[in-house]
């Protein structure tokens, strides 16, 4: 084990403060208002949203909790608040989202307040988490360690959330707004947020291509590039401007068309350039210095650790593995990935659809200060964590450590890794299990070892509850959502299956394929493997192959989606409820589907 | 750190106790007791396996593992496990564990309910006793039998048919100390929910007294309140939960001892909540 000096005064960096008291008390205070009848439902909601608190799953006495992890960076005092406060006020477990945030779920809505008080005892919030807000403003996992990067974005995504949490033109967007950085071109969910930047250097200068637009959701929406370069100093204008050209133009009438993407829709992108730039103009002659200087990137700023010697012992990974090597080859082949500091790796702690106990936050958040020379982790929209700066020499004992709770199962990095919403598990929009359903695609993939296999690398799953995106299913290689199918006389649980999403500068929406019963989706996705690896050419992985068949370029007996829908047909076709009653029940129920839900609290 | 080298060697000790006795309330204090022991004046009863008792234990504890309790759990049968560990009527009496101080709540409501009122709860389990370095021994200690009166507390129990009439009052309060999860699947309509997880603190058993009376302010729900505390089983998470509302100034509170268990197995009335598939969150 390697000393870093000072380690503990290095970091945290604890002027890192989001949360506030007094805001805990006013929520306490609200909650007892709102019992008393003295404020309307519909006010608490739009305030309780203010502070990232969902109402949960047809039984608003309880909460969801989000808590914003701002660029992802948490440290092992946090996690360990984290844990104990999900130990006393939730369920003993915490949930890792897509967009860096970490969920509470059935919290009783009178303990809220407590959560909140725990959260700013190690400077964290849930504060503008949901509701008509900006919500969690997120990073590249990789941005300081990633070798294609041209400089660390998280400053800067850090300061523009600092700039934007609690400021008054954010309080009462027309929706919801996501603003997403990326490390590189290939990191990073740019594309599908309503402002999404990549780092660039141009003529020496420190800038970002700057992407509008975006967005997942019942109708998804690739982002835009404003402008070939957007230097730093007109960052913090450039988000301004844009904000309150969406505060202003966006529609407050039409929940289903209200966020920033149908906008510039209806505007015609030509337009809504042309006033982004000239908004930009105005906010930059009228922010007072003072105004501006709210928005910091040095005291953002921290030092990431320095290569203190050359002499590192680099790990032996296997360059092919299989089911029958050994475990922490294994381990080391799917969930761990050199830095750009050639000291240093980045290790990813496996979790199913971002499910954590409380014990297993304490191993992990003792591992940390044991083993990261940055003492923090990231969490990534794959709902994993990312553990960066561990040493070559150290990566063995730190598998040891966290595989003495559960930790360490491999794939992190592989197709085993799916992604799923909450689902019926907590939602009021959600039609299935979605949550249940990525964790046995996880569960089953492992068992075959389909993490081992290098061509199925770069493929991903990701599954959503309904057609609402929680899951980011559009940008799977192959995605799901939720929905339901009438058989006969019964309703069966089913999921729309997308081909081909991708993330990235370059990243594309995925196509809808066809419908497949939620029972037999762990059947097609091996179906459509065994298929691949009968036609694929050469080198090509799994996505490629995919990405191929949607461009209708394929050469094997599945040229074209038709010709694929067709030969997974019998798989996914349902005899009747009586034929097959297993089909008709989701994962984690013992009756009958039937599809229930509630008002989504999305919009508040 | 051990004060005697013996181990596990019985010892009858003369019950010379010092009979100036001390009033408890509800928590003692590893100072306190300590002091209590060192002036002979105090009955320690370790309420943990019968195994782990004989591995180490805090000075002067006898073994009282909770399963005996509970096959003698009337009150004839507890006065005879006063009087067998040598406890007369006013002897203060210090109870622990180490299962985050559920079992040791149970025993010195037991105690508290035949007449035994002088009891408390040590205020942190054995293991962190053991932590802090503070004193520990082997011996098997065995006191002379006592004479102990039977006084039944009849205010600190609730019966099945007590928690039947009460649902009626809206003055009396019916708490369910289980986990979130178990709560949600089923629970004794009316109910409301205070995990005993939300109970403990990191240093102790029992958190501070303000924090509880606020949790319990939050739900909306008056302090002057009857609360009726109950839990899965025997007693043991919803006898944390008694000793919470009692430290936390509650005046009136009383335990289901029966619990859910009987219950259900009663055919009483449930409240269930099914439209959520809560339980595929937890990640075991």
């Amino acid at each position: 084990m390697t000393n870093f000096k000072n380690k503990s005064n290095q970091f945290p960096n604890f002027s890192s403060k989001w949360g506030r008291e007094e805001e805990n008390n006013i929520f306490a205070e609200k909650v007892k208002l709102f019992r008393q009848g003295k404020i309307s439902g519909d006010d608490f909601r739009r305030f309780r949203l203010q502070h990232g608190t969902y109402g949960s799953r047809l039984h608003m006495d309880y909460s969801m909790i989000r808590i914003k992890i701002p660029g992802g960076e948490i440290t092992p005092e946090q996690l360990e608040k984290i844990a104990d406060l999900s130990e006393a006020f939730s369920i003993g477990s915490a949930h890792v989202s897509t967009r860096q945030n970490i969920q509470l779920h059935w919290v009783q809505l009178e303990d809220v307040s407590e959560v909140m008080k725990g959260l700013v005892d190690v400077g964290l919030t849930t504060r503008e988490a949901c509701g008509n807000t900006v919500r969690n403003v997120i990073c590249s996992h990789f941005a300081g360690v990633c070798s294609y990067e041209t400089f660390d974005a998280t400053p800067y995504a850090k300061a523009i959330a600092r700039f934007l949490i609690r400021n008054p033109i954010c309080q009462n967007l027309p929706r919801k707004f996501k603003i997403n950085f990326a490390c590189c071109t290939q990191h990073g969910l740019v594309r599908i947020a309503d402002i999404g930047l990549v780092p660039a250097i141009r003529d020496g200068i420190k800038g970002f291509t700057v992407y509008l637009g975006g967005g997942l959701g019942a109708a998804s929406f690739i982002g835009r590039p404003l402008e070939e370069f957007t230097p730093e100093d007109k960052l913090l204008s450039t988000c301004m401007a844009t904000i309150r050209l969406f505060d202003r133009h966006g529609n407050r009438e039409n929940m289903a068309r209200n966020r920033m993407r149908y906008l510039v829709q209806e505007m015609g992108w030509d337009k809504f350039q042309r006033m982004i730039l000239k908004e930009r103009s105005i906010v930059e002659m009228t922010t007072a210095s003072y105004t501006a200087k709210l928005f910091d990137v040095k005291a953002e700023d921290k030092q990431l650790p320095n290569i203190v010697s050359t002499t590192t012992k680099l790990p032996v990974v296997d360059k092919q593995i299989s089911l029958k090597s050994n475990a922490y080859q294994r381990w080391l082949h799917t969930n761990v990935v050199p830095q750009k500091q050639k000291e240093f790796f980045t290790v990813f702690i496996t979790l199913g659809a971002g499910d954590i106990t409380a014990n297993q936050i304490r191993t992990l958040a003792r591992s940390i200060r044991k083993f990261s020379a940055e003492n923090a982790a990231r969490n990534t929209p794959q709902q994993n964590f990312a553990i960066r700066f561990i040493r070559g020499v150290d990566l063995y004992d730190f598998y040891n450590t966290i595989s003495s709770v559960g930790l360490a199962n491999p794939g992190a990095l592989t197709i085993a890794s799916a992604v799923g919403c909450s689902g019926t598990t907590s939602c009021n929009l959600a039609i299935t299990n979605s949550h249940r359903l990525a964790k046995e695609v996880q569960r089953k993939f492992l068992e075959l070892g389909l993490d081992t296999d290098d061509s199925l690398r770069d493929s991903t799953i990701k599954i959503s509850g309904c057609p609402n995106s929680c899951g980011q299913h559009e940008i799977a290689t192959i995605g799901f959502f939720g929905g339901a199918s009438r058989i006969g006389a019964s309703m069966a649980p089913t999921y729309t299956m997308l081909f081909g999403g991708s993330t990235g500068e370059h990243g594309e929406l995925g196509k809808t394929i066809m419908r497949v019963p939620a029972k037999r989706v762990i059947d097609t996705i091996l179906r459509i493997i065994e298929i691949y690896r009968q036609e694929r050419s050469d080198d090509e992985t799994l996505h490629q192959w995919i990405i191929k068949i949607v461009k209708g370029e394929g050469i094997g007996s599945a040229k074209n989606m038709e010709n694929m829908k067709a030969i997974l047909l019998p798989i996914t076709q349902l005899p009747l409820a009586e034929e097959d009653p297993e089909s008709y029940v989701d994962y984690g129920n013992d009756t009958k589907f039937s599809a229930k839900t509630a008002r989504g609290e999305c919009a508040a | 750190m051990e004060c005697a080298s013996q181990t596990n060697k019985k010892e009858i000790k003369a019950n010379n106790y010092n009979r100036n006795n001390h009033q408890l309330r509800i928590i003692c204090s590893a100072d306190t007791l300590r002091t209590l022991i060192l002036k002979n004046s105090v009955r320690v009863v370790d309420v943990r396996k019968r195994e782990d008792y004989l591995q180490s234990h805090i000075p002067t504890a006898v073994s009282l593992p909770l399963s005996q309790v509970l096959s003698k759990d009337t009150p004839e049968g507890i006065i005879d496990i006063l009087q067998n560990l040598g406890i007369p009527d006013e002897m203060p009496i210090v109870t622990y564990d180490d299962t985050f101080g559920a079992l040791a709540a149970r025993v010195a409501w037991s105690f508290q309910y035949v007449g035994h009122i002088n009891t408390a709860l040590l205020e942190m389990t054995f293991s962190q006793w053991n932590n802090l370095g503070l004193e520990t021994e082997k011996k098997d200690n065995i006191f002379p039998k006592e004479k102990h009166s039977l006084n039944i507390n009849h205010e600190i129990h609730a019966d099945t048919s007590y928690v039947t009439a009460a649902k009626a009052s809206p003055s009396k309060i019916l708490v369910d100390s289980r986990e979130r999860l178990n709560f949600l699947t089923e629970h004794i309509p009316g109910a409301k929910n205070i995990p005993y997880t939300m109970l403990g603190s990191n240093g102790g058993i029992l958190r501070k007294p303000k924090e509880i009376r606020r949790f319990i302010e939050n739900r909306g729900i008056s302090t002057d309140s009857e609360i009726i505390t109950y839990c899965g089983s025997v007693g043991t998470l919803s006898g944390l939960a008694y000793y919470a509302f009692k430290l936390a100034g509650l005046k009136n509170v009383k335990l289901y001892s029966k619990s859910f268990r009987e219950w259900k197995s009663l055919g009483k009335p449930k409240e269930e909540f099914k439209d959520a598939n809560y339980w595929d969150l937890s990640a075991e």
